[in-house]
């Protein structure tokens, strides 16, 4: 007990954060334990971003830390400051984001829990295939997509794969993410679903 | 979770001293391991020393072929370095078969190294786990252990190591750069020096000593004709950890005969697994389009383990997994 005290006590444990969310910055002083998903949801009254299990394995928090996909409820504030965050708050303009268009029209949600964090993570996920970022399903990984309009269904489930979506949406989830990216039209048979994938 | 002070390092020798110093100081790198374990109550840091900010966020590629990836390498980033790419695929492949695209933009080389087993009884403190509360035994061993190890386990202990990029950078002879604590620049020559087996004492997993840094991994270059894959095996179809993985590594003549072969396994060993007795039982062979001498070769590697009721499966499956993959290198199947 004494030694906690020791370290603790004459250590700062609350930190200055400044950060931009949305394009506005932001001056908060935050215990240093408070994440960055619990600093936009509870002191900037941005309830976008969801919690889902707070330890990384849902993606229902997932925001944009410098234009990146990334679980907030795993970045704890002080690591958040002198950054730019964009949350589901921040992606549309005067109209809805292309991505919000598409998950609108092709139904890829049900009760909507997750469909921020999915979101978030699908503009992300294009801008990684627009950079020809490969993942484990591109046939050849020093070759990579030729962009994102390129990615198969299959490529956008494993790259979506850090997103749940306990209501099981993802047919539509996919759908919308292909819409968006500019992919060409699939018929619903190609789309994720079937258990004898072997990719 | 414990209140803690934040600090942002700007100076590695301090960040050590501060470590090594003072037992509940830790380094924070990408925290996905970490944060995690201090919200279980894993991990009881009063001090957390960002390491993020020291220049460790290079990879240089050289005129030899060798490469040096820096410690706070992010895995998104590594994984779709093009350098990496070419002469490295197999530890692209392990790197995008881990976490999720949220979670390696944040994870690091040796955050990724350093990430403790995922075994559920060290994540959860009312039960009991001698690598989290030396002495109060091991529910694994009766309990769930489908994920957890068969070598290098130890009565106290089957703890698995989860990470699929330390099993690739065991194939390709990887060295870790560290500073010690003492200011000495030091290189591991391999992983298997890096990693610790659980013995009497499970509680430490490495064989660094606290304010040791690791600053980088070494990749020497791959031999001349050399083919790599990763493969991992999984109960979902991604986002999951191996049940079993290989990574393998071999130069073979145009007749099949091997030259050069390395395996290394994953989701059986206490650490990322170097199979050195099967690649041993490999030298010179030429494999059997079925299959079956790598398939004997892996299965004697599992001479030594300690299977249990529920991972004793693991041996067969890590067989017919390295014999698939070196067929699939020897007569270019997909990698």
């Amino acid at each position: 007990m004494l030694r906690a005290m020791s370290a603790a006590a004459d250590r700062p444990i609350f930190s200055r954060v400044t950060l931009t969310v949305n394009g506005t910055e932001h001056v908060l002083e935050l215990d240093n334990r408070t994440t960055l998903l619990d600093l936009l949801r509870e002191h900037l009254d941005l309830t976008g971003t969801k919690k889902g299990c707070d330890h990384g394995q849902c993606g229902a928090c997932t925001v944009l830390l410098d234009g990146e996909r990334v679980n907030s409820c795993l970045v704890l504030a002080p690591v958040a400051d002198g950054h730019d965050v964009t949350t589901i708050e921040g992606l549309a303009g005067e109209e809805l984001h292309p991505m919000q268009r598409a998950f609108l029209d092709h139904d890829g949600l049900q009760c909507g829990y997750c469909t921020p964090g999915q979101i978030c993570s699908a503009v992300a996920m294009l801008g990684e295939a627009e950079r020809g970022w490969p993942s484990r399903v591109t046939p050849a990984v020093a070759v990579g997509p030729e962009g994102a309009h390129a990615l198969s269904p299959d490529e956008v489930a494993e790259r979506m794969s850090g997103n749940l979506c306990r209501c099981g949406a993802y047919v539509g989830i996919v759908a919308a993410i292909l819409e968006a990216a500019g992919a060409p039209p699939r018929d619903a048979a190609e789309l994720p679903g079937d258990p004898d994938r072997t990719a | 979770m414990r209140q803690l002070a934040y600090e942002r390092a700007s100076d590695a020798r301090a960040a050590q001293r501060a470590v090594a110093d003072e037992a509940d100081t830790m380094f924070l790198a990408g925290g996905t391991n970490l944060v995690d374990l201090m919200k279980l109550g894993v991990a009881r840091p009063d001090r957390l020393i960002d390491i993020t900010g020291l220049g460790l966020d290079r990879i240089e590629h050289r005129p030899d072929g060798s490469a040096r990836i820096g410690a706070t390498v992010r895995n998104s980033a590594l994984a779709a370095d093009p350098g990496v790419r070419a002469r490295f695929p197999a530890l692209s492949q392990a790197l995008l078969s881990g976490a999720s695209g949220q979670l390696r933009n944040l994870a690091t080389t040796a955050g990724n190294l350093l990430q403790r087993t995922r075994c559920v009884y060290f994540q959860d403190t009312t039960k009991p786990c001698n690598k989290r509360a030396p002495g109060s035994g091991c529910p694994a061993i009766e309990g769930a252990h489908r994920d957890l190890a068969l070598l290098g386990t130890s009565e106290r202990c089957v703890a698995s190591h989860p990470s699929d990029m330390a099993v690739a950078l065991a194939a390709l002879d990887a060295r870790v750069a560290l500073l010690g604590a003492d200011g000495s620049a030091d290189t591991l020559d391999s992983l298997d020096e890096l990693y610790r087996e659980p013995g009497d004492d499970p509680r430490r997993d490495t064989t660094l000593a606290p304010g040791d840094l690791i600053t980088a991994v070494e990749l020497p270059a791959p031999p001349v004709g050399a083919r790599m894959a990763y493969r991992k095996v999984r109960d979902r179809w991604s986002y999951a950890f191996a049940l079993v993985s290989v990574a393998a590594l071999i130069v073979a003549d145009e007749d099949g005969r091997l030259r050069e072969t390395r395996i290394a396994l994953g989701g059986v060993g206490s650490r990322p697994w170097r199979a050195r007795r099967a690649e041993a039982l490999l030298s010179g062979a030429r494999p059997d389009p079925g299959g079956s001498s790598v398939r004997a070769a892996v299965l004697a590697e599992f001479d030594r383990a300690r299977p249990l009721p529920g991972n004793a499966f693991k041996a067969e499956l890590a067989a017919d997994t390295a014999a698939a993959v070196v067929n699939d290198l020897l007569w270019g199947a997909r990698s």
